[in-house]
């Protein structure tokens, strides 16, 4: 059983995820879709502390929100003028757009909603401290990920020289 | 009221119909890359309830999670590097006017 204040955050939570989310695909100014897109961010952020992972929603925070969002809000800023609206759906668009994602939702939710393990209790679960989210990220042996970590960072290398030489003016 | 884990994949699963949709509907570059970054998001929150409900001893979604986020982080910036030099040659970012190199 549940206490009743999380049960309330939960539902501040799911109901802010879902109505930002359709915000932030609906709206017509382009800058109003990044920011709902800063709050459903950083909605998934509460599920992660409540889910326990505090070091993967301060990762969600610092990442997403902190370095994402602003990228988004500069390369809006630099390629449209502000109070710009977009044009109207023509609803031949409107329509695939509504076909393919109700298509989704039909499928996946008849699959989410009979599997009975989905509705399994939370389970107890000590929050993974930060000796064993680091033993488990350099570690080499079975389950440990250092081999991704250092492609990752390999990756990161290739992303800001493919950045400067794509964005560069010649 | 018991929060099980189908309570928390509903919203995630909303938020990625809500990527399909913008992904198909909209038409501006950058609003299709937030479409884009709706639906890895859902996806990642995915990992991370599969992980705790049902394996609570293991960390694998968690860890494909922090590396999905920051193959999403570099994958964005990329993307916007060639948004911006695409609005730098066609002085618009419209999807449907950049047919130059369409033959």
């Amino acid at each position: 059983m549940e206490s009743v204040g999380s049960i309330i955050l939960y539902v501040i939570v799911a109901l802010a995820m879902i109505v930002f989310s359709v915000l932030a695909v609906t709206t017509r100014k382009i800058l109003r879709a990044a920011t709902y897109l800063l709050f459903t961010l950083f909605a998934a952020a509460v599920v992660y502390f409540m889910l326990d992972y505090e070091f993967l929603g301060a990762v969600q925070i610092a990442v997403y929100a902190g370095g994402i969002v602003v990228l988004f809000v500069f390369s809006i800023l630099l390629t449209s003028k502000p109070g710009d609206n977009s044009e109207r759906l023509t609803s031949k668009s409107r329509f695939l757009g509504l076909v393919a994602a109700v298509g989704t939702l039909a499928v996946a939710g008849y699959a989410l909603v009979s599997r009975c393990a989905m509705f399994a209790k939370l389970p107890a679960m000590d929050a993974p401290t930060m000796d064993a989210i680091g033993t488990t990220m350099m570690g080499t042996g079975e389950g440990q990920y250092l081999l991704p970590f250092e492609a990752v960072s390999v990756l990161l290398l290739a992303c800001i020289i493919g950045g400067v030489v794509v964005a560069r003016k010649r | 009221m018991e929060i099980s884990a189908i309570y928390y994949l509903v919203p995630a699963l909303i938020m990625f119909c809500c990527g399909v949709y913008g992904f198909i509907t909209r038409k501006n570059m950058i609003a299709m890359l937030i479409s884009l970054e709706l639906m890895l998001n859902a996806v990642d929150m995915n990992f991370v309830i599969f992980n705790r409900y049902l394996y609570p001893d293991a960390m694998e979604g968690m860890f494909f999670t922090l590396f999905a986020i920051a193959i999403a982080a570099a994958e964005t910036a990329l993307a916007i590097a060639i948004i911006i030099n695409i609005f730098r040659a066609a002085k618009n970012i419209d999807v449907r006017s950049l047919n130059e190199m369409k033959f």
